[in-house]
């Protein structure tokens, strides 16, 4: 779906992206700021000209690379110099040793977290976001915007604050007030509509078909193609974190899929490129069970996602209405996977058994995460004994309300004999 | 019944650049059959060989979604609005 005239293509330098292509039929375009197959409705992503790379070479250039995203510029729809380009600069965030949980929850294998909560805004956001203002730069667009959950929305204003490009951004007027302030912090438009994510997505789809939309870049809407890639990045740290090995079970949360499909996309990239040595992985999706469309489609073996309304504490994943749902559903089939979810009343549990045992504070989609994870080991779906990465996409501080019962253990006088009275000497 | 149709960019090399058409039926399937009639074309890029909405199509009918009431089969009242929207989704 064409919003804008895109600059020509041959003016156009977003490095090794080649064209656009149909996931649905195959059909290719010329790269512009179009999300939708002009045959049949299917998402179009990017096509790549990966030849004339040498896999040892192209290792070394990464590793030498900065310690960003931008150490996979070769592999990315962005120009090759983007790392001197005002952007936030995202990524290379830990793989972190979870050996405390791994205990906890019975592994005998490593259990890593990749906490993307340490990106500039506390959020994997900044991945995809990086990505779709180098699009935008190329097609010429002068206004950033999205539709978000929240922490979309804080990376888009930070962003466009950096990248001097003006923004107005689009959310459920009822988020988190950790994640309205952080999204309005950086001085763009934000704007609350009456109505949950899937009323304000379909509000941006038609205002970028309407002339008030014009010239707008709307991140994950006729930038989506670029914008998705960056999630790509995460399949990419977590194997050269490891050593440039596959890991052999990845749970990765779900709200429109796009994460889980795109880091699938990442591996396989990997594997074709020589980077890793190919060996099967498994690919675990998790939800929040009042918002489970794809969750309740994989365990009854069906293909079509039914939407649904969410009702859950986990908004960052609160879309009822998956686009990628049906991609999730293959991949976690494909790679002998699974899709659960658990209650909200797990979620907060994990969020505090991930604070408590490795010191890092997820927002509610990592309490999914991690519930989840809890959940596949528990029911025999995940195996302990093979190594493990689950993905913490963002900070605690932006879903206080969650943990908010976390207080005070004690108060006291200013005494001695008040601490002894307490009981904590 | 009549409806007034919103066309997606995608779609509007079918009704010569029009962003909004009328269309006549008292169900949605009417309604996109009636669209056909006068756009030859959009039909098949709503539905797919089966007759099924495509599956990356949103179609609302006012507010509401019409895989949430009764898909093709939704009763379309005079003078509603049907949207016609290629699917995309932000969160993770």
């Amino acid at each position: 779906m064409a919003t804008a005239t895109p600059a020509p293509a041959a003016t156009v330098d977003l490095g090794p992206a080649a064209a656009l292509s149909c996931r649905e039929c195959g059909t290719r375009f010329p790269l512009g700021p179009s999300f939708a197959c002009l045959e049949c409705f299917g998402p179009l992503e990017i096509a790549y000209d990966y030849s004339g790379y040498d896999a040892d070479e192209l290792r070394k250039r990464i590793e030498a690379g900065p310690a960003s995203i931008w150490r996979y510029a070769p592999l990315l729809p962005v120009p090759a110099d983007v790392a001197g380009k005002p952007n936030l600069n995202p990524g290379w965030t830990p793989l972190v040793k979870a050996d405390n949980l791994g205990r906890e929850l019975g592994f005998t294998a490593q259990l890593h977290v990749k906490d993307d909560s340490g990106n500039p805004t506390h959020s994997f956001k900044d991945r995809v976001v990086a990505c779709a203002i180098e699009a935008a730069r190329a097609f010429d667009f002068t206004t950033l915007s999205c539709s978000s959950t929240g922490n979309l929305a804080g990376a888009v204003g930070a962003a466009a604050a950096r990248a001097g490009f003006k923004s107005c951004v689009f959310i459920p007027h009822d988020l988190e007030q950790g994640k309205i302030v952080m999204a309005g912090v950086y001085g763009g438009a934000l704007v609350g509509i009456d109505g949950n994510y899937d009323d304000v997505n379909r509000f941006c789809s038609e205002l970028i078909g309407d002339p008030a939309g014009e010239g707008w870049g709307f991140v994950n809407v006729n930038l989506r193609p670029y914008y998705g890639e960056g999630s790509k990045t995460l399949a990419y740290e977590i194997c050269e974190q490891l050593g440039w090995r596959l890991p052999e079970q990845i749970v990765i949360p779900i709200a429109s899929g796009s994460q889980l499909t795109k880091i699938d996309k990442g591996l396989q990239e990997l594997i074709k490129l020589g980077l890793v040595e190919d060996r099967p992985y498994r690919i675990f999706g998790a939800q929040a069970e009042g918002c489970s469309p794809v969750s309740a489609a994989f365990k009854a073996g069906r293909d079509v996602i039914r939407p649904v309304k969410p009702h859950t504490i986990a908004k960052s994943l609160a879309i009822g209405n998956p686009a990628d749902g049906p991609y999730v559903l293959d991949i976690a089939r494909r790679t002998g996977g699974a899709v659960e979810d658990v209650t909200d009343a797990e979620v907060v549990a994990a969020i505090k058994l991930l604070a408590r045992t490795e010191g890092i504070f997820a927002e509610t989609a990592g309490g999914v995460t991690v519930g989840v994870l809890k959940k596949l080991v528990e029911t025999g779906q995940l195996d302990p004994s093979k190594e493990t990465v689950a993905i913490n996409t963002g900070d605690g501080l932006k879903t206080l309300d969650a943990v908010a019962d976390a207080g005070l253990t004690a108060t006291i006088r200013p005494t001695l004999e008040s601490f002894r009275a307490a009981g904590l000497a | 019944m009549s409806a007034t149709v919103r066309i997606p960019t995608i779609l509007r090399t079918y009704t010569g650049g029009a962003a909004e058409v009328t269309a006549e039926g008292d169900t949605l399937a009417a309604v996109v059959a009636d669209l056909e009639q006068n756009h030859t074309g959009i039909s098949a890029r709503i539905l797919d060989d089966a007759g099924k909405l495509r599956r990356f199509v949103n179609v609302y009918v006012n507010d509401d979604d019409v895989r949430f009431a009764e898909g093709l089969e939704t009763a379309i009242k005079d003078g509603a609005t049907v949207s016609i929207i290629p699917a995309v989704a932000g969160g993770c």
